[in-house]
């Protein structure tokens, strides 16, 4: 009875008219163990099928965007570009001021060079008149 | 979408993927590489799958199109694809099926059918998908797939009867 209800079922199988059910119905019949040897060459069709869904993807899905690494390098970017400007910014200023200081002591230098030189071109005025007194001296001296 | 919620969606279909691209890729190295791209591309698109009525049925056409332009590629390179699936260790699958010879069989069988038969055969007697479902998965008309249906679950008997009678594998 349940036999000829397989066989009939089987013709329906293979011109692709059962339903899911039906078909379902085969499937479990042919996982049974005591099949009738006319039956027995199907049997390993749909134990395959039972056996193939078992089948598992078992690979680690990695899924993580790379977007995010995007992200943290822009962000560490504007960072050391911040820095950069803040503390650029502070040392040109330094350096500026470096520079004023530098060029205030040159001029100082400079002003006090002059007045000693003006002041030595002076004394310079009044050996000359030295010599005048020496030239007198000798001519006296010489008339003798 | 956060990725705990994205897996939620994607897990109870991403065997199916596997089992579909292994079906025609045969090796399970290209297989799962291809359900790991059709994964991640899903991933992209996580913001749109909402509109999709049915992810699953999404995917597994992605994975069929994905699957035939590799198959395409690879013969237009002129290489077979060659699949190593001899030593594994983890898949029992490999194991169990290499203890039954008979159920061996009948992959080595499912390898020689044309692609067309080989997925609807892959989705209705392996995943047991409606015939409406499998219309829509692979874009067919419904007296087509039952054509091949029929003709891939003959030529799947008539070869294991050769095999049987003369009782070689």
């Amino acid at each position: 009875m349940e036999l000829d209800n397989i066989e009939k079922l089987l013709e329906k199988y293979f011109e692709a008219t059962t339903t899911v059910a039906e078909e379902e119905e085969l499937r479990r019949y042919f996982s049974k163990e005591d099949i009738p040897a006319h039956l027995e060459q199907y049997a390993s069709m749909f134990q395959y099928f039972n056996l193939a869904k078992e089948e598992r993807f078992t690979k680690q899905l990695a899924l993580k965007p790379k977007t995010n690494l995007y992200k943290w390098a822009s962000v560490a970017a504007v960072a050391v570009l911040a820095f950069g400007v803040y503390f650029g910014n502070d040392y040109r200023e330094q350096k500026q001021a470096e520079k004023e200081e530098a060029l205030f002591a040159y001029n100082q230098t400079k002003k006090a060079f002059t007045l000693l030189a003006e002041n030595f071109n002076k004394g310079t005025q009044k050996v000359a008149y030295l010599k005048e007194f020496e030239e007198a001296k000798d001519k006296i001296y010489n008339n003798d | 979408m956060k990725q705990a919620e994205f897996l939620n969606v994607v897990m109870p279909f991403k065997d199916k993927l596997y089992r579909l691209a292994k079906r025609l890729l045969v090796s399970s190295e290209e297989a799962e590489d291809a359900t790991q791209e059709i994964l991640l591309k899903l991933w992209a698109k996580k913001k749109s799958m909402a509109n999709y009525k049915n992810v699953e049925a999404f995917a597994m056409t992605m994975t069929k199109n994905f699957c035939l332009d590799r198959l395409k590629s690879k013969q237009a390179g002129n290489l077979k694809l060659v699949h190593s699936n001899y030593k594994e260790e983890g898949t029992n699958l490999q194991n169990q099926v290499e203890a039954r010879d008979s159920l061996s069989w009948v992959e080595k069988i499912m390898e020689e059918l044309p692609e067309q038969q080989k997925m609807v055969l892959q989705l209705r007697d392996v995943e047991q998908y409606d015939y409406d479902e499998i219309e829509a998965l692979l874009g067919m008309k419904p007296t087509a797939i039952r054509v091949a249906l029929s003709r891939a679950r003959k030529t799947v008997r008539e070869k294991l009867m050769e095999k049987h009678s003369y009782g070689i594998g």
